[in-house]
C-alpha cells in the first residue's frame, strides 16, 4: 500500500507569510530521499531549498514555478512506495498556474481554513483514483476542509478535464530563462561528466551548477552590477591583541569550550566603530538611505564548495566572549549544512576573515544590499618603525569594499581609523567579558 | 397491512409460534396469570394453559437454568427476564452453559432457548429497571443477540429466535412497547438473524444504531433533510453476530459514520462496530468515527432531570449528526 504525503510550504521565518517557487529540483517520477531538496523557494529575504519530509516518489507538483503561495500550501505530492504512477503522467505537472487555483486560494484564505490541508483517507483515496490535485478543489467542510463529497462533486463537474486541456496549451510555451539553469530542468547535486569524445587526451569536465552555487552566482552578480564598489585598506598593529589572546586562549577554551579567535576581537572592534559611524550600517533605497539601528554582523563562512553568510544578531550587545561563541556555533552549523533561514537573515554589515586562508589583501564583493564589507587579513610579523626605531610587530591588513552611492572615502577612512584604534586599544588588561 | 405496537408484535410472535409448535412455551415471573408486568404475555395463559405459560419463583438463575435443560431436551422455551437488570443472576447459566453446550458436547447437544429481556430507560425506573446489559453478553461466542427496533422486526426476529437451534438473547426495549408502532404483516414470516437493515438512504452521513435510539435518529434525519443533510440509517437488528457487510456498505456510502446506542460508550457494541470500520475501511473514511452513547456512569438516575441527562433524545442525536455532517 502506498502512502501519499503532501509536502507543504514550511514557515521559514517567523514573519514569512508566503514564498515563490523559484525552481523545482525534482520532476514527477523522480525518487526523493528524506531531507533531499525538492525545490527552491524565494522569500522576500532569502532563497531556501525545501527538503522533502519523506522518502518516496514525487508524483505531482501542485505549485508551478514562479507562483507565490501562502505558507502551509501543499506544493507537491510524494508517494512512498511508488505505485499509482500510471495515473500521474509527467505532463500533468505544471498545472498550478491556471486561474482556478488562484480563485480557490483566494476564496479559501478569507475565512477559517484551519482544516484546509487536512485530508481524510477517503479524500486522498478519491484524489489518487481520479488523479486530482486537491489544491483545485473547493472545501465546504469544517474549517475549509475538503470533504469526500467535495471531491466527488469536483470529479462530476469535469473541471479536471478542462484543467488538463489548459495544461496541454501551456506546455507549448517555453519557460523563460532567468539564471544559468533552465527552470524546467532539475539541476542536481554536481554531476561530474568527462567528455571523452573531445580531442584525444584532454577532455572537458562539466559540473552541474548546484542550487547553492546558483544562488551565490545570482547574488554576486546582483551586487556587482547594482552597487558601484570602491575599495580601501588600512594596516593595523595587533601585537597587543596577540598577547591578550595568548593570555586567555587556554583558559577560555577550558571554560567556554570554544576557541577565542582574533575574529571575535575584530568583530567587537568593527561593531563599536559602526556605533560611532552608523551610516556604515545602511541600505541604498534609491530615494533614501535606510540606516539600520540593529547591528547584525553577517559573517562569511566558507566551505569546500560554497560560502554562506550567517548572522550574529545584535552584535553590539555582545561581548568578545559572546561573539566568539556565536562565531563557533555558526561556523559549525555552516559546515554541517544546518543553517536555517533565520540564521541567515537580518545582516546589516559583513565581516570576512580572509586571513584564515592566508590572504593578506582582498577585494570583497559587498553582501547585497548592505553598504560595506570588511575583511581581516593574515596577521604577519613585520619590521615597523616606532619612534624612529625598528621593531618587530604583528601587523594585519583590513580591507573595506563600500557602496559608493552611500559612502565616500572620508567617512570610510574615519571608520577604518576607528576600527584600527579599537583593535590597537586591546592590551593585557582588557576584559573579554 | 395492520399497524401494530411493538409489544403487540412481540406478543403476536409468541402466540403464533406457540400455536404452530407445541414445544414452544414461556416461563418467567408473573408471565402466566398476570400476563407479565408489561402485559407482554397477556392471553397466553388463557390460550395455552398453565403448563405453557409458567409462573416461576423469583429466581432468574432457575428460570434460565430450567429453560436450558428443557431446550436441551427438545423443547423451545422462551424465558422471560422481567427486567434485563434482573438477568445478571442468570449470567452464569447463559454464558457458561447455554453458550457453550454445543461446543462442550462436541455438537451432540444444542440449546434452542430464547431469553427475552426488556432493556433501556426512560420509564423512571432508576437503577434496577433501566439498564442496557448488551455489553455484558456481547462478545460471548455461542450466543446470538438481537435487539429489534421496528415492530416488524420485533415479530420476525422473535420467530426466528424461537426457531433457531442455538441460544438467542432477545433484547426488547421497554420504552418502545407502546411508543413505537408500525406495519406488521398478518402472515407468518421471519427476519433472519444476523442481517442489518437500511432504514433510510442518504449520502451525507451514515448513522448506525439498534433499538429505540433509531427512533431519534429517524426523526433527526427527517429534520436534517430540511437543512439539506441526507442521512443513511442502518438498523443493526442483530448485534451478535454483527452484519459486517451491511456495516461496511453503509459506511462506504458516505465515509462519515455515527454509531448510536443507549448502553454506555466504553466497551459497548459501538466500540466493536467502530473497530470493524477502522479495520476495513480506513481509506474510505472522510471523518473520524463518531459515537453517541450513554455516559459512563454507574446507573440511570431516578430523578427526572438526571434521567433526561442520561438518555439520548432527538436533539442530542441531531446535534451529533449535524456535527458530523459539517466536518
Amino acid at each position: 500500500m502506498s502512502v501519499i504525503t503532501e509536502i507543504t510550504l514550511p514557515q521559514l521565518a517567523e514573519s514569512q507569510v508566503s514564498a515563490t517557487i523559484d525552481r523545482w529540483l525534482k520532476k514527477p517520477g523522480d525518487w526523493v530521499d528524506v531531507y533531499e531538496p525538492i525545490c527552491e523557494v524565494n522569500t522576500d529575504k532569502v532563497n531556501a531549498e525545501i527538503p522533502s519530509t519523506v522518502a518516496g516518489t514525487l508524483t505531482k507538483i501542485l505549485i508551478g514555478t514562479g507562483e507565490d503561495v501562502p505558507v502551509g500550501t501543499a506544493i507537491c505530492i510524494i508517494e512512498s512506495e511508488g505505485s499509482g504512477q500510471e495515473d500521474v503522467a509527467p505532463q500533468e505537472t505544471e498545472e498550478a498556474n491556471h486561474a482556478g487555483t488562484l480563485a480557490t486560494v483566494a476564496a479559501t484564505t478569507g475565512s477559517d481554513v484551519s482544516m484546509r490541508q487536512r485530508y481524510s483517507p477517503a479524500v486522498q483515496t478519491l484524489a489518487a483514483q481520479h488523479g486530482i490535485s486537491l489544491e483545485q478543489v473547493q472545501g465546504t467542510g469544517l474549517g475549509g476542509r475538503i470533504t469526500r463529497k467535495d471531491v466527488l462533486a469536483y470529479v462530476a463537474s469535469g473541471a479536471r478535464e478542462v484543467r488538463q486541456l489548459e495544461k496541454a496549451v501551456e506546455q507549448t510555451s517555453q519557460q523563460v530563462r532567468t539564471t544559468g539553469i533552465h527552470l524546467s530542468e532539475s539541476p542536481k547535486i554536481p554531476n561530474i561528466e568527462i567528455d571523452d569524445s573531445y580531442a584525444a587526451g584532454r577532455g572537458e569536465t562539466y559540473i552541474d551548477v548546484t542550487p547553492i552555487r546558483n544562488t551565490i552566482a545570482r547574488n554576486m552578480r546582483q551586487s556587482v552590477s547594482e552597487i558601484p564598489h570602491a575599495w580601501t585598506m588600512i594596516e593595523v598593529d595587533v601585537t597587543n591583541l596577540v598577547m591578550l589572546r595568548n593570555k586567555y586562549k587556554e583558559e577560555f577554551k577550558k571554560r567556554e569550550g570554544v576557541n577565542l579567535t582574533y575574529l571575535a576581537f575584530l568583530i567587537k572592534s568593527v561593531v563599536n566603530a559602526i556605533r560611532d559611524f552608523p551610516i556604515m550600517n545602511s541600505v541604498w533605497a534609491v530615494d533614501k538611505i535606510i540606516v539600520k539601528r540593529d547591528i547584525n554582523i553577517s559573517l562569511a563562512v566558507g566551505t569546500e564548495d560554497s560560502v554562506m553568510t550567517p548572522v550574529i544578531k545584535n552584535a553590539d550587545l555582545k561581548n568578545v566572549a559572546g561573539i566568539a561563541k556565536e562565531i563557533e556555533e555558526l561556523a559549525l552549523k555552516t559546515r554541517e549544512g544546518k543553517l536555517t533561514l533565520s540564521d541567515m537573515q537580518g545582516g546589516t554589515f559583513t565581516v570576512n576573515n580572509t586571513g584564515s586562508f592566508g590572504s593578506i589583501l582582498s577585494y570583497p564583493i559587498i553582501n547585497y544590499p548592505q553598504a560595506a564589507i570588511l575583511t581581516f587579513e593574515s596577521i604577519v610579523k613585520k619590521p615597523v618603525v616606532i619612534d624612529d626605531m625598528i621593531a618587530v610587530r604583528s601587523m594585519a591588513n583590513i580591507c573595506l569594499s563600500l557602496d559608493h552611492r552611500i559612502l565616500d572615502g572620508v567617512i570610510c577612512g574615519r571608520f577604518l581609523q576607528r576600527v584600527k584604534e579599537n583593535l590597537e586599544a586591546f592590551n593585557l588588561e582588557s576584559s573579554i567579558y | 397491512m395492520p399497524t401494530m405496537s411493538y409489544i403487540d408484535a412481540i406478543r403476536t410472535a409468541m402466540m403464533e409460534e406457540m400455536d404452530r409448535d407445541e414445544n414452544v412455551f414461556v416461563l418467567g415471573e408473573d408471565v402466566g396469570v398476570k400476563g407479565g408486568v408489561f402485559t407482554t404475555t397477556k392471553g397466553l395463559y388463557e390460550q395455552f394453559g398453565e403448563e405453557r405459560a409458567l409462573d416461576t419463583p423469583l429466581s432468574e438463575s432457575a428460570i434460565v437454568g430450567a429453560a436450558i435443560g428443557a431446550a436441551m431436551y427438545g423443547m423451545r422455551p422462551i424465558a422471560e427476564m422481567q427486567y434485563s437488570d434482573f438477568m445478571f443472576p442468570a449470567t452464569n447459566q447463559i454464558i457458561s452453559e447455554a453458550a457453550k453446550i454445543r461446543y462442550r458436547s462436541n455438537n451432540d447437544w444444542n440449546c434452542p432457548v430464547v431469553i427475552r429481556a426488556p432493556i433501556g430507560g426512560g420509564v423512571f425506573g432508576g437503577l434496577y429497571h433501566s439498564q442496557c446489559p448488551e455489553s455484558v453478553f456481547f462478545g460471548t461466542p455461542g450466543l446470538k443477540i438481537v435487539a429489534p427496533y421496528r415492530p416488524y422486526d420485533a415479530k420476525g426476529l422473535l420467530k426466528a429466535a424461537i426457531r433457531d437451534e442455538d441460544p438467542v438473547l432477545y433484547f426488547e426495549n421497554k420504552k418502545s412497547y407502546r411508543l413505537v408502532s408500525g406495519e406488521v404483516p398478518d402472515e407468518d414470516y421471519i427476519v433472519e438473524i444476523g442481517k442489518a437493515n437500511v432504514l433510510r438512504e442518504g449520502d451525507d452521513i451514515t448513522v448506525i444504531g439498534y433499538s429505540l435510539p433509531l427512533r431519534f435518529i429517524e426523526q433527526a434525519a427527517e429534520e436534517l433533510a430540511e437543512e439539506g443533510i441526507s442521512t443513511h440509517i442502518l438498523d443493526l437488528r442483530t448485534i451478535q453476530p454483527l452484519d459486517k457487510e451491511a456495516i461496511l456498505e453503509a459506511v462506504r456510502r458516505t465515509g462519515k459514520v455515527l454509531i448510536v446506542h443507549e448502553d454506555n460508550k466504553t466497551g459497548g457494541v459501538g466500540a466493536e462496530v467502530a473497530a470493524i470500520i477502522a479495520e476495513e475501511l480506513l481509506f474510505e473514511l472522510d471523518a473520524p468515527i463518531m459515537r453517541l452513547c450513554g455516559p459512563d456512569v454507574p446507573a440511570m438516575p431516578i430523578n427526572p432531570p438526571g434521567e433526561k441527562f442520561f438518555l439520548l433524545n432527538t436533539e442530542k442525536v441531531k446535534a451529533a449528526m449535524k456535527q458530523l455532517a459539517e466536518f
